[in-house]
């Protein structure tokens, strides 16, 4: 293409294995995932980080896959849904929990849900306070996630099949 | 044997879902598959005089700009908005005028913004008004429904009628945006075309193709293996298949066109906006004498969809003396289309409101006001319903919701600064089935396949159908496979107006029954390719009923409302059906709860507007365009009553994907006012608006 300096050779890990690819500085990292590594579970929805349907984890918080150029993510850890389960053939307890309480419909907003319901689940026990955490609360204690936290804490998450009672049951039922 | 129709089955597709491995039409990554991305234009009315593409051309990956100057003719299709790329006209913003095809999506949009599109605007159109000097009486809405129908003397009945509401409700334009943007993939192959495209019913968009690039249709191979929802806007094929199609063939590549959620609005249909004007009269005892409901809505210039909004008053409430009026006028605006329960939804939300102002006229209850118009037969057509619970609806969820003993006073109940109330309304929506096509087979392996056309856009085809053949077979659902969303496979409509279970499990019920029989006569082992049956609908299932044929629901809705803020939250919304029989447990709340879901946005944060001075939807993504979100969506129930209606179809079933939506708006609204003392007739019910009618009250 003769236009180099627009590419820049990038190393992500993703689920666990290392990808090094020689990336368009245009590119983010959702179509990063989908079309260069085919895990097209992330998926676009927006493409301007209003909907959330392409949340993915990078270093274990979760992002709008859409918003980050994946050239800025050299050597970083990136989780997606199709790598939650780790290497076992077993879903993640998330995924298991949706299944059952059959918390969604068409589907796209799926993944995005699940990535962020686990991104969820690190804040709060990191602590990390929410718009709806008590002001009173211990700074740098475990967030308790009742439903009001849980609520809040994935509206960035848009279903518009109208999962989101199930949703929050389903990450209640996750939750130590 | 009947065991697995109700059972609240687990979704088929679930796991591929939940793993990330269902494959959506943007995911079939054929090889040198190249990435499409629209120009749309930039004024509301006009013509295109250049399209000058040098620069386009020149960024790298960009392999070609079609434009009308240079795309493949096509036939001319019966939607015009599917006309893409045809000529210079541009009937309203955002039409698409030209289209980059890239090797890469970073180059198809940095082409796509390097095009130079020149025009001649001419003064545009685009405001909504009742008295809008265009405005004129079609000869039918939507649905092939009459614009008007008139009994008796409204007008004179109403002006002697003991209590009278005459009122004007508006509902703004409302957008679809399912999750998944309209998509299509789309490659040609030795003369064959092969499409994976995000619809609602592959048939259709199949047919539509044919016609287009003058195929045979047996040329054409249609899928949607999965569908990132609907709601009405992928019920009719979009430009992008059409788009996909053309670039294909003209780059010899395969293409995928994903439109940008900013272009939804323009090019993928809206629920236009409504402008409603409700008389009811009723004598003391709150019996209605007459129900006038009038309908002024906006149409594009190059096609005529008028939203059947005054439909609804033809079926739910006896008066004598009626009048349904449809009117609209054509504007230099977007093609209006379907979204979830057109016409039922924003018609429900005026009628149901204007029933609650006439509760309060009468110092009734507004269950017992419905009560007392229950109707005999339906009104319009005086037919006998086939079955109608919507009394027994409204009774279960006054039980359920704790209605009784309510103060009926409005603005009086406060919790600090919030105001508190609760609202009901009714809700409705036809029984519509269409004729479908199933095949069955019997396998040697004690196993069955069942196929046929259906589209599962999240409602759970797959599930509920293996469902209805297990039945009709008498085996158990895990022995009984599915196979749905491809032309490939027998012919079948569309999932839309709540009739997709309907049309499809009939013939999946005929072809399993027939196949039941067939075995039965069966003796000695299955020859190697199984045992078939077919079953062809056509004929019975669009056969005309002696029945009004209709769901019937009630929601209830407890609100709260900030004073300060002028913020409305709901606490509770409820919602009882009389639904036919209930095929699926499972999903089915599902689909009740995700209607009422989109009623709760359509009542407080859902409302696009026509920019006067562009010509343009000002909330056209999902930033400004406020759909419900997590933090919305307090304690939501569905229930339904065990109503059994053998006039329907074998399942006894009648849709349920819409009827959520219908009166929730409705609730809400009567539930703020119940809290406020407000009456507010637009929606949404925006904070802004919210605070100024509490202003307005105090003063």
């Amino acid at each position: 293409m003769g236009n180099h300096q627009h590419h820049s050779r990038t190393t992500l890990r993703v689920n666990g294995k290392p990808h090094t690819l020689t990336v368009d500085h245009r590119r983010v990292l959702l179509d990063l995932l989908r079309e260069d590594l085919g895990l097209t579970g992330a998926k676009k929805g927006c493409d301007h980080g209003q909907c959330g349907a392409c949340t993915v984890l990078v270093d274990g918080r979760r992002v709008n896959s859409c918003l980050l150029f994946a050239v800025a993510l050299d050597g970083c850890d990136v989780t997606t849904v199709e790598g939650l389960s780790g290497d076992g053939e077993e879903p993640h307890p998330l995924q298991t929990a949706f299944l059952e309480r059959d918390a969604f419909q068409c589907g796209y907003c799926t993944p995005g849900q699940i990535c962020s319901a686990v991104g969820v689940l690190a804040e709060a026990a990191a602590g990390h306070p929410s718009h709806v955490t008590d002001t009173a609360a211990p700074s740098g204690e475990p967030v308790e996630l009742d439903r009001a936290e849980i609520k809040e804490r994935l509206s960035g998450n848009l279903c518009r099949c109208g999962a989101y009672p199930r949703i929050a049951e389903a990450v209640e039922d996750v939750i130590p | 044997m009947t065991g697995s129709v109700g059972a609240p089955a687990e979704r088929r597709e679930g796991r591929e879902k939940v793993g990330g491995t269902a494959r959506y039409a943007a995911e079939f990554h054929d090889p040198g598959r190249a990435q499409a991305w629209p120009v749309s234009a930039r004024v509301a009315r006009g013509r295109v005089t250049g399209v000058d593409t040098a620069d386009a051309l020149a960024v790298p990956g960009v392999l070609a700009v079609l434009s009308h100057e240079n795309a493949p003719r096509l036939a001319e299709p019966d939607d015009p908005t599917l006309a893409v790329l045809q000529n210079p006209r541009v009937p309203h913003r955002g039409w698409f005028v030209a289209l980059v095809v890239a090797e890469t999506l970073e180059a198809a949009r940095a082409g796509a913004a390097a095009v130079r599109v020149t025009y001649d605007a001419e003064a545009h159109d685009v405001v909504l008004t009742a008295s809008h000097p265009g405005v004129y009486v079609p000869e039918e809405a939507s649905g092939g429904q009459p614009a008007v129908r008139e009994q008796g003397d409204p007008d004179g009945a109403f002006g002697s009628s003991a209590a009278r509401v005459d009122v004007a409700y508006r509902v703004p334009p409302l957008h679809n945006h399912p999750m998944e943007p309209h998509t299509s993939t789309a490659r040609w192959e030795d003369g064959r075309l092969l499409v994976h495209t995000s619809s609602q019913g592959t048939g259709a968009v199949r047919v539509v193709l044919a016609k287009l690039f003058d195929l045979p249709e047996e040329r054409i191979v249609v899928t949607a293996e999965h569908v990132g929802g609907g709601f009405g806007s992928k019920g009719t094929p979009r430009p992008d298949v059409v788009l996909a199609a053309m670039a294909a063939r003209e780059t010899g590549r395969p293409v995928t066109v994903a439109l940008p959620r900013r272009c939804l609005p323009a090019v993928a249909g809206h629920r236009a906006p409504t402008l409603h004007r409700l008389r009811l009269g009723a004598d003391e005892d709150g019996r209605l004498t007459a129900l006038v409901h009038e309908v002024t809505t906006h149409t594009s210039r190059i096609k005529e969809y008028v939203e059947h909004a005054a439909v609804p008053a033809r079926v739910m409430y006896a008066a004598p003396h009626r009048r349904t009026v449809h009117r609209v006028a054509a504007l230099d605006v977007p093609s209006p289309s379907w979204m979830r329960a057109p016409g039922q939804a924003p018609g429900m939300y005026a009628l149901e409101s204007a029933m609650d102002e006439l509760a309060g006229e009468l110092g009734m209850d507004p269950i017992e006001l419905r009560v007392r118009n229950e109707p005999d037969v339906e009104p319009d057509s005086g037919k006998p319903f086939s079955s109608r619970h919507l009394i027994d609806c409204l009774r279960e969820g006054s039980r359920r919701f704790g209605w009784d003993g309510r103060d009926p006073r409005p603005g009086t109940r406060r919790d600090g600064p919030l105001l508190l109330g609760t609202g009901v309304a009714a809700a409705t929506y036809p029984v519509m089935v269409s004729p479908s096509t199933a095949a069955a087979r019997a396998l040697r392996d004690g196993t069955f396949l069942v196929r046929t056309n259906a589209t599962d856009i999240g409602t759970g085809a797959r599930t509920v159908l293996a469902q209805v053949g297990a039945d009709a077979l008498g085996v158990p659902l895990e022995r009984v496979r599915i196979e749905v969303g491809s032309t490939e496979l027998p012919s079948a409509p569309l999932a839309g107006d709540s009739s997709g279970t309907a049309s499809w499990g009939w013939a999946v019920h005929d072809a399993c029954d027939r196949l039941a029989r067939r075995l039965a006569e069966h003796t000695g082992p299955l020859p190697e390719e199984g045992l078939d049956a077919r079953a062809d609908t056509k004929g019975v299932a669009d056969a005309e009923s002696d029945f009004a044929r209709h769901a019937f629901g009630a929601h209830f809705a407890e609100v709260a409302v900030d004073t300060v803020t002028g913020e409305v939250r709901v606490g509770r919304l409820l919602g009882v059906y009389a639904a036919g029989r209930i095929l699926n447990a499972r999903t089915a709340r599902s689909q009740f709860v995700g209607g009422m879901t989109m009623g709760l946005g359509m009542a407080l944060t859902e409302g696009s507007t026509m920019d006067a001075a562009f010509g343009d939807f000002t909330e056209s993504d999902l930033a400004s365009y406020h759909v419900p979100v997590h933090a919305d969506i307090a304690e939501i129930e569905a229930h339904w009553l065990d109503e059994e209606d053998s006039r329907l179809n074998p399942m006894g079933s009648k849709g349920i994907g819409e009827i959520g939506i219908v009166g929730t708006p409705a609730a809400i609204g009567n539930a703020v006012h119940h809290a406020t003392g407000v009456r507010l007739r637009e929606l949404p019910l925006t904070p802004d608006r919210v605070l100024s009618g509490l202003l307005d009250r105090r003063a």
